[in-house]
């Protein structure tokens, strides 16, 4: 049986890991021209890591606010599935569960499934405890990297090169899963194709029809990868 | 930069999170294709913005300092490295080539 003290340590050291990352979206934030508000306001009522990221992505490359928007909320599309799978362990009602919604993202949500189906509490305790402690740190690191962003010129910092790396970093846990690779390779090419012939903004957009690459059905055997696409039962 | 992508992703994100808890959950799960297809998503649109923001500038393909910083980036995160050391080390690959060339 594992302890909650256990659950408590692994859900924090995940949020500060995680939390700190908002420094690269702080200050590729500001690179692409968002202010500090802005990009503070899109951590702190928006808090969706990758949705943030592809935003700013876009319209940092000229696109059009339609396409940034349409792109992020596509790949916030998942965060649906997120809430259908942990509202039964959360077991909250009304305003509560609008509460507790704002912390549904990829690791409140893998860190309370992954936790064993006969204790519920070890579940509320991961997801309040990871979605917490990275809703704080990843504010404060926004902050921070947004101030950066804004006091140095951003291409004698690298940035451009931070950013095609801060998706990398966002995409590689998701390689491991099945029909991954090939998703992933066939969406890099479409993008570069429509990136060099259509308007600025819609590469990306249209890169999402990559998914019938994956095949109609996850096969049976395929890795657990819980902590980034969970998929644990809907009880 | 205008305001209203910032609080349209907002509320959407928002709207998102809210209909996974408040909808009926028989609307969503028991659709192994919409389920399979909402779970490659990210995969697709992440591995978009990796290709066009590493090799597009405009409309035009250009190779410079940033397919360094990925490949540092690529090496960094096979050795498990932390998240914010992949990015620092790629921003510095790419910011040393520029100041070399």
């Amino acid at each position: 049986m594992r302890d909650r003290r256990a659950v408590l340590r692994d859900s924090l050291g995940l949020g500060i890991a995680v939390g700190a990352y908002g420094l690269s979206f702080g200050a590729l934030s500001a690179a692409a021209g968002l202010s500090v508000l802005q990009t503070c306001v899109l951590s702190l009522a928006g808090f969706t890591g990758g949705s943030q990221f592809t935003y700013v992505g876009i319209v940092g490359a000229g696109g059009a606010t339609g396409s940034a928007v349409g792109s992020a909320l596509l790949l916030g599309l998942r965060n649906v599935l997120y809430g259908v799978r942990v509202r039964p362990l959360l077991g909250l009602d009304g305003w509560r569960r609008a509460g507790a919604a704002h912390l549904v993202i990829d690791e409140s949500t893998g860190m309370a499934i992954a936790q064993p189906a006969d204790q519920p509490e070890l579940a509320r305790t991961a997801f309040w405890a990871t979605g917490l402690s990275i809703f704080v740190l990843w504010n404060l690191a926004t902050l921070g990297g947004a101030l950066l962003g804004n006091a140095v010129d951003p291409r004698t910092l690298g940035l451009d090169g931070a950013e095609p790396a801060a998706f990398l970093v966002l995409l590689w846990g998701r390689l491991a899963a099945p029909g991954g690779r090939r998703v992933a390779a066939l969406a890099a090419a479409i993008a570069i194709v429509a990136g060099v012939t259509l308007p600025a903004g819609l590469a990306v957009p249209i890169a999402a029809v990559a998914v019938i690459a994956g095949g109609r059905r996850e096969p049976a055997s395929g890795p657990d990868h819980a902590a980034r696409g969970p998929r644990g039962d809907d009880a | 930069m205008s305001w209203l992508g910032v609080l349209l992703l907002c509320a959407g994100c928002y709207a998102e999170k809210l209909a996974g808890m408040f909808l009926p959950p028989r609307w969503i799960t028991g659709r192994p294709l919409l389920e399979r297809a909402v779970d490659l998503l990210p995969t697709a649109l992440l591995a978009g913005l990796v290709a066009t923001s590493a090799l597009l500038v405009g409309k035009h393909v250009h190779a410079d300092g940033r397919l360094l910083g990925v490949a540092v980036a690529v090496v960094l995160l096979l050795r498990k490295a932390p998240l914010l050391v992949v990015i620092v080390a790629a921003s510095a690959a790419t910011a040393l080539l520029r100041l070399l060339t």
